[in-house]
């Protein structure tokens, strides 16, 4: 029986810096392997929608014609189910997450466009 | 591994089968319902060891009314409350019976919405 | 002084990390009974089982519960295996220990954060989930996923944990050890702990064994019953006895979970010596037919996962029994007789979690 049994607990701590990260000034550090949003290699795809097929929530439209490849991000669950069935390996998840948004947000993919455009 | 075994019985039967669970030292583990195209199926399942036991029985529809098991596993009561909730299973006398205030679901008979209230007629 | 007064309690309520609805009915200060009403979070997830085909399901299944996601994933991928009549390979079944234990580890450690936050003890609060960050670090790295892991397929596993990485997660477990009886050594000897949970929240063996409790409240109660014992997974070669204490209060279900604590460790530091090299997954072929009751045993106690197939990509019926449901009786009853002050301590000691209850 104790009466002050965090006492020990509450000294290291003070004399202890902070825990917590001092996040947004030093940036978070992510481990390799997290899964983040879904990138394309838009040059290397052949749009054959395997990954529209295989995705479990819908998020990846994919058309022949014209060439577009297309994800709403607020759906994706970054479940790296599209990653592993890709015939090309042209999909990869990144370590981070999509930038926070408010509104249904679509990235289009056309080949040649270097960055995608963004549709909401 | 523990055993798993599944015996089908009769409604009639199910008093007196769960009543020898009880007497052999049985825990009730689960009750659940299952919605097939033309039937029902009810699941009652016990453990002792490890090993699993449940019974089948099988209703030709929700009309069909189905002892509670309440009077002899108390806490039969809050299954069988979900499935009256969830399927519409008409349960006779269950201990607690919160008379589908359990489960409060938008729709009524949410798992079983094209089954008319059965048993009120 | 007999009048009756009826109190609700929840859905939101300070204390309930999710929305369960209790009619306290009182006479002055000591609650007679207590009658419960769920459903404000019912998503359905059963019935989504006959529009996702069974691969696709395993996503779903892991996100019943925030915090159990990588068990809930993997019994249904057991249910799955045995319709389908798969082998999944050892190194897989090993690595399901190890998740598995990880799993129970943070869930035991954030458990232990609400608990101190129920009974208003704020730096033991913060202290158990700065621990318990840690715990989702190592998940985080192995898995990619700090609570949903992710990491279950139907026939295996999605990710392998190479030996470094094993060693350098043990090393850290060790070091994490002396800090679990640390935080542990609070909850177990500080005399206001004690106070709130020493006799509180009584469940006797028989009341228990006839209630159906499963997980810490039943262990606390003196019964030892521990579904890892039927040796699922890896956990047959692996050698370890339930943790049990015989006083079913609440502090009795506290000691159950610290003790576990240190079980997990073990049992993490045994899978990784044993586990051999070897493929992870075996290919999925067939449809599933018949039907078959999956158990194994969550933080929280029993989870059943029962699946019916019919020979289409479709399961016919899947349906879930979480411990917090079969819990809900012996909660009733160890409400029943108490005083309204130490009604949060006793709902948080059967750890709720109404979502996966509801599923």
């Amino acid at each position: 029986m104790s009466l002050l049994g965090m006492t020990g607990t509450i000294i290291k701590n003070l004399c202890a810096g902070p825990v917590t990260e001092r996040y947004p000034f030093v940036p978070k550090e992510y481990p390799a392997g997290a899964r983040g949003k879904v990138n394309i290699e838009i040059n290397k795809c052949i749009f054959c929608g395997i990954c529209q097929r295989k995705c479990p929530t819908a998020a990846i439209t994919v058309t022949k014609e014209p060439k577009t490849w297309v994800i709403d991000r607020l759906r994706c669950i970054s479940c790296s189910a599209c990653v592993e069935v890709c015939p090309k390996k042209c999909l990869a998840l990144d370590v981070k997450y999509s930038p926070c948004s408010v509104a249904a947000q679509k990235d289009s993919f056309l080949p040649d466009a270097g960055t995608p455009s963004q549709t909401a | 591994m523990g055993q798993q075994n599944i015996i089908d019985i009769q409604v009639s039967e199910l008093a007196a089968k769960v009543t020898a669970m009880k007497s052999e030292g049985q825990r009730l583990v689960q009750i659940c319902c299952t919605k097939l195209p033309d039937k029902l199926e009810l699941h009652y399942s016990f453990d002792k060891n490890y090993d699993f036991t449940s019974f089948r029985v099988t209703l030709a529809d929700a009309t069909v009314k189905v002892p509670s098991v309440s009077g002899i596993y108390l806490s039969a009561f809050i299954y069988e409350n979900e499935i009256h909730d969830l399927f519409g299973i008409q349960v006779d006398g269950i201990a607690v019976d919160y008379k589908g205030k359990f489960y409060r679901t938008a729709k009524p008979r949410a798992f079983n919405p094209e089954q008319t209230p059965g048993g009120q007629a | 002084m007999s009048g009756r007064t009826v109190i609700p309690f929840g859905p939101q309520h300070p204390v309930l990390p999710e929305p369960i609805h209790l009619d306290l009915v009182v006479e002055d200060e000591k609650v007679v009974e207590a009658i419960p009403s769920i459903g404000f979070i019912h998503r359905g997830l059963e019935r989504l089982v006959e529009k996702k085909d069974f691969v696709d399901f395993t996503y779903v299944a892991e996100r019943i519960c925030g915090i159990c996601s990588f068990i809930h994933g993997m019994t249904y991928c057991m249910a799955v295996e045995e319709l389908l009549k798969l082998e999944i390979p050892e190194r897989a079944k090993y690595l399901r220990v190890i998740w598995s234990e990880l799993s129970r580890i943070h869930s035991h450690l954030l458990w232990m954060g609400l608990t101190a936050d129920a009974f208003g003890f704020e730096s033991l609060f913060m202290q158990s989930w700065q621990l318990r960050e840690k715990i989702l670090d190592i998940i985080e790295e192995t898995t990619g996923g700090r609570v949903i892991f992710g990491s279950a397929k139907v026939g295996g596993v999605r990710r392998d944990i190479s030996a470094d990485k094993l060693q350098d997660i043990l090393k850290k477990l060790r070091s994490y050890q002396n800090q679990f009886a640390e935080i542990g050594g609070v909850f177990l000897r500080d005399a206001t702990v004690k106070h709130r949970m020493q006799g509180v929240g009584v469940l006797t063996s028989e009341q228990a064994q006839v209630l159906g409790a499963v997980g810490p409240t039943l262990r606390g109660s003196g019964i030892a019953a521990d579904l890892r014992m039927t040796g699922y997974a890896a956990y047959g070669k692996l050698g370890f006895s339930p943790v049990v204490e015989t006083a079913g209060d609440c502090y009795a279900r506290c000691q159950v979970r610290i003790r576990e604590l240190d079980q997990s460790v073990d049992l993490i530091e045994k899978a990784a010596a044993q586990m051999a090299e070897g493929p992870i997954e075996v290919k999925v072929a067939g449809t599933p037919t018949g039907d078959f009751f999956a158990r194994t045993e969550q933080p929280r106690g029993e989870v059943i996962y029962y699946a019916k197939g019919n020979g289409t990509k479709f399961l016919q019926r899947m349906r879930v029994r979480t411990p917090t449901f079969a819990n809900i009786p012996p909660l009733l009853t160890m409400l029943g007789g108490c005083q309204l002050a130490d009604v949060p301590v006793i709902v948080l000691t059967i750890d709720p979690c109404i979502s996966c209850a509801e599923r």
